[in-house]
């Protein structure tokens, strides 16, 4: 399948390259393919949140093994992204337990809030909706994960305030 | 260690698996098998065409196993009994199999340069059905380019990983892998970059589908109208022992030698491959001899050939003597008996 | 009030510190483990427990642990699995993030019985807050001599990391969880051979669950007899409880194995009943993978025995008028939801989470989904009932993982007791055109119109 290639801007900083460092020191010798899911979130996190094949093949250089590797790995798991995304990811759990708990109606209305459909980005590049399996807060539902963290018992109410705190800036994405 | 398959009984080292087993005792208890391919490492356990019942563990503990095995990738043990062919859940499994992979497969075997030489044909014709019951719409894919070569048509690949550990044993830098997951699962080099390695044309032999074809012998011809010859060349490369296809003077592709589970003997270069498609570049060995009920025979000339006459006027339009007398009443003979009754009995009407 | 030992000490103040964990006995089984006892006698100890593995196969733990390959040298891991993802679980959640030192001293104490030295604990992706709580724990007990080089002066060295996933529920399979954890896609391997002989680096591994884990010190605290003295028969000890959906109390209990299904339901203790007036319709007792129970089936076996929180009285009846325990995922279902439509977002979970590689659990979980995607929006024709029993039980058994029977048993359970509700859907595609049909109109009010047509 052709992939659209997308640019961006790469910056493994000193303090980034200390972690990754890090992150591979907790495998045996030449184990450190072992640490990709990690320093993939790691390098990730440092960069808008999502991966151009540039930048895997950076991370593929770092851990000395094939780019390949890095693309199969990056397309298996859910969380990393392969295009420039919106800057507040508002992913809402939509598993059973969830929906039980009304957050397909609190969906919808965010969306309609934002003026974007489920997996769209709002023109000015700030949010994105998307809908995604089981987060593990089915007793906490309805619920999003923003970032690192988890907003849960959410009402209509709660996602104006998150929505408004994103505009001023309010909300820490990575905590690092 | 004796292991028994479908009443065969067979002496194998440790370390058999049941499949290569059942390879041994040949036939109709062979399972068929998509992923696995005996010189790839680590291939095999994941089509599930080649599931098994093992009704008895081994002589140490022969109690069944409850759920169907994977043949390949499952050892054999000593005493162990195992049904193939016989087992109705084992049909039952290869078929259910078998629809799996063809739901959102294409069907475009018209168009297919792999038919004639298709795994999954095979297993179809052995295992399918004439309808689907699949209703949706197929999954498919865009298109990529990997190369002047190799013709990948995703639609039709069934996952086997056998191209993946092609290009991880045979080559030092595989370009190539499975993205994404679940039904999305594709193979891909992500980046368009041509597979040019000179081993890589040997994920067209060792996929069992269309996926991977070709490009040279692309809509040339079908391949039971081309001629295979066994032929060999002096290759820096490779064993330059490989099949030549012909049609009339001319060779239209170059393959591995595929025995009769499909399986290549040896691998072959992209140079005698791709590169070499002149007659006068080979010694020919003679004929190649495929499986007896393979397409490709349609037109060979291995065996010797039988006339056959059929007598069209006194066997299809007139229909055997005794019939006819039959039909038309005039003759019968109502002491005539089937199983012991008399013709004209009520116990057969 | 029954007693906890999981969760006792979750409400004292500063309990995810280091030192008030300590201050409260923590490490204890560390201590008593490195100095008076031998590995082995550690694995009896669980053994005797009858502790079984929590994550949702309830396979004996010590009797897992007797398994890893010691003969051939090779070093050991202990990978502790904190992928939690079972759609209606969210138990190891709670446990790592408000007294994290107890899976720490857990994963200490259980090395030492399996002699690995260096461990791993493989949480999901999406508990990206917990991974920092864990790494600063860790980090914590380092400091304090109970991780690195000879422990204690006992001579055993222990080194222990987080590893965090990327989003896959697959990786809580446990050899899927080891292939990620050597940074690859989340394959399930081919077994066998299983991971006691041939696990992370093709090292002998034990893969246990959080839970699992975090009942070891108390084990060891005490002793196994204790443990197997909480509990009814092979259920022996507490178990985590997550539980969600129309109760009054969702969240996460301690329960000692074998109160009723009723008082865990009903009682103010635990769930206090049903969030609303609504009557209870179904419910899930394991976890999404499960088989659902309609109402009559809930408090009483199908012998009219009282259905008790155990993994034998939950699966009282096998899959006919029976469920499982699994992972404790416990989902309440009132009368305002639709089974259809949640047997079909279950599918779409299952479709969005099959990893791929083999053949029916990668086509078969995508074909059910849009079979079922059609029923719930009024396409349905009446022969995708049995069509969809029959694409399940093709699945079912046949795959390499058991995600295959997790996405087949929940579609088989869910015809098997509401197959009018899914004829339903069928018959009358006007009638479930919103997605909250059942909240004005429940399905009791409109059942005599499919009981009516026989087709």
């Amino acid at each position: 399948m052709e992939r659209t290639h997308y640019k961006q801007e790469i910056n493994i900083t000193d303090s980034l390259m200390t972690r990754i460092n890090e992150l591979i020191s907790h495998y045996p010798e030449g184990k450190q393919k072992s640490a990709l899911l990690p320093v993939l979130h790691e390098v990730q996190d440092a960069h808008d949140n999502w991966l151009s094949f540039e930048l895997m093949d950076k991370v593929a250089e770092i851990l000395q093994i094939k780019p390949i590797e890095v693309y199969e790995v990056v397309s298996f798991y859910s969380m990393f992204n392969q295009r420039p995304i919106g800057k507040y990811m508002f992913e809402f759990c939509q598993t059973s337990p969830c929906c039980l708990n009304g957050v397909e109606d609190l969906m919808d209305y965010t969306c309609e809030k934002l003026g974007v459909k489920v997996g769209e980005t709002t023109a000015d590049g700030l949010f994105e909706v998307r809908g995604v399996e089981c987060l593990g807060a089915c007793g906490y539902a309805p619920m999003m994960q923003l970032g690192d963290s988890y907003k849960e018992h959410l009402t209509k109410e709660k996602v104006d305030q998150i929505i408004a705190d994103c505009r001023d800036n309010k909300i820490t994405l990575h905590d690092k | 260690m004796k292991v028994t398959i479908d009443g065969q009984a067979i002496e194998v080292e440790p370390g058999t698996t049941i499949l290569q087993a059942a390879r041994m005792i040949g036939g109709e208890v062979v399972p068929p098998a998509m992923c696995y391919h005996s010189k790839l490492k680590g291939s095999g356990g994941k089509c599930r065409c080649c599931l098994v019942e093992v009704a008895k563990g081994s002589e140490a503990d022969p109690r069944p196993m409850p759920k169907l095995m994977a043949s390949c990738v499952t050892g054999c043990q000593d005493g162990m009994e195992i049904n193939s062919k016989s087992s109705p859940r084992v049909q039952e499994a290869r078929k259910s199999v078998t629809e799996f992979l063809l739901i959102n497969h294409p069907l475009d075997c018209p168009v297919c340069d792999q038919a004639g030489e298709c795994d999954l044909q095979n297993l179809s014709f052995e295992h399918g059905k004439s309808e689907s019951r699949f209703i949706e719409e197929k999954r498919t894919f865009e298109p990529e380019d990997i190369g002047p070569n190799i013709q990948l048509h995703m639609n039709r690949c069934i996952l086997c990983y056998r191209c993946v550990m092609v290009a991880d044993q045979l080559t030092d830098n595989r370009v190539h892998g499975v993205m994404d997951r679940g039904d999305h699962s594709n193979i891909s080099t992500c980046i368009s970059k041509a597979i040019d390695n000179e081993f890589s044309g040997n994920m067209i032999d060792v996929c069992p589908v269309g996926a991977l074809t070709d490009k040279t012998f692309r809509f040339k011809s079908r391949v039971w109208f081309n001629k295979p010859y066994d032929a060999h060349r002096d290759c820096p490369t490779c064993s330059g022992k490989t099949t030549v296809w012909m049609f009339g003077n001319e060779i239209q592709r170059v393959t591995g030698r595929k025995d009769e589970f499909h399986e290549v003997e040896e691998f072959i270069c992209n140079g005698c491959r791709f590169d070499h498609k002149d007659v006068n570049d080979w010694v020919i060995e003679g004929p190649r001899a495929f499986e007896k009920d393979s397409v490709i025979n349609q037109n060979n000339y291995v065996k010797k050939l039988e006339t056959v006459v059929i007598n069209t006027e006194e066997t299809i339009l007139l229909g055997r003597e005794v019939d006819r007398k039959k039909i038309s009443m005039a003759e019968i003979d109502y002491n005539e008996k089937i199983d012991g009754n008399p013709v004209n009995s009520t116990k057969n009407g | 009030m029954s007693q906890k030992i999981l969760l006792d000490k979750v409400n004292i103040p500063g309990i995810k510190t280091y030192e008030v964990y300590r201050q409260n006995g923590g490490y204890a089984s560390v201590e008593k483990a490195l100095k008076t006892l031998t590995p082995d006698e550690v694995v009896e100890e669980v053994k005797t427990s009858g502790l079984r593995g929590r994550g949702g196969a309830g396979f004996p733990a010590g009797m897992k642990w007797s398994f890893i390959d010691k003969k051939s040298g090779k070093p050991r891991h202990l990978v502790c699995n904190a992928d939690e993802s079972e759609p209606g679980t969210f138990k190891d959640r709670y446990l790592m993030e408000y007294i994290p030192h107890l899976l720490i001293e857990g994963m200490i104490t259980s090395s030492y019985a399996l002699g690995a030295n260096l461990s791993y604990i493989y949480i999901r992706g999406e508990y990206m807050w917990i991974y920092k709580i864990l790494e600063r724990a860790i980090a914590e007990a380092k400091a304090a001599g109970w991780l690195g080089k000879n422990i204690l002066g006992s001579g055993y060295d222990l080194e222990l990391y987080v590893q965090i996933g990327g989003g896959a529920y697959i990786c809580g399979e446990e050899t899927a969880l080891i292939e990620s954890l050597e940074g690859k896609r989340g394959n399930p391997r081919i077994k066998p051979p299983f991971p006691a002989v041939s696990g992370l680096w093709a090292n002998p591994t034990v893969v246990n669950n959080v839970e699992t884990i975090a009942a070891v010190p108390w084990i060891v605290n005490n002793s196994g007899a204790d443990y197997a003295k909480i509990g009814v028969g092979r259920s022996t000890g507490t178990k985590l409880i997550s539980a969600s959906g129309h109760i009054k109390n969702p969240g996460v209990y301690e329960i000692e194995m074998g109160i009723t299904v009723y008082e865990f339901m009903n009682s103010d203790e635990y769930l206090g009943g049903m969030s609303s007036d609504r009557p209870l319709k179904a419910f899930i007792p394991g976890g999404s993978s499960v088989p659902v129970l309609p109402a009559h089936l809930i408090y009483k076996t199908a012998n009219g025995e009282d259905r008790l929180m155990t993994y034998e009285s939950l699966s009282d009846g096998g899959f006919a008028t029976g469920s499982m325990l699994g992972s404790g995922g416990f989902i309440v279902y009132d009368d305002t939801s639709c089974i259809v439509r949640n047997t079909w977002n279950f599918s779409r979970f299952y479709h969005h989470e099959s990893c791929g590689q083999c053949s029916p659990c990668r086509e078969g979980t995508g074909w059910m989904e849009k079979v079922l995607h059609r029923i719930e929006n009024g396409h349905g024709r009446e022969e995708d009932i049995d069509l969809l029993l029959s694409i399940q039980s093709k699945i079912e058994g046949n795959t390499i993982c058991p995600l295959g029977d997790a996405a087949a048993w929940p579609v088989a359970a869910a015809i098997r007791h509401f197959r009018e509700e899914f004829e339903y859907h069928i018959r009358f595609p006007e009638k479930i055109k919103n997605r909250d049909h059942f909240v004005a109109e429940p399905f009791e009010s409109v059942k005599h119109l499919v009981s009516k047509l026989t087709v």
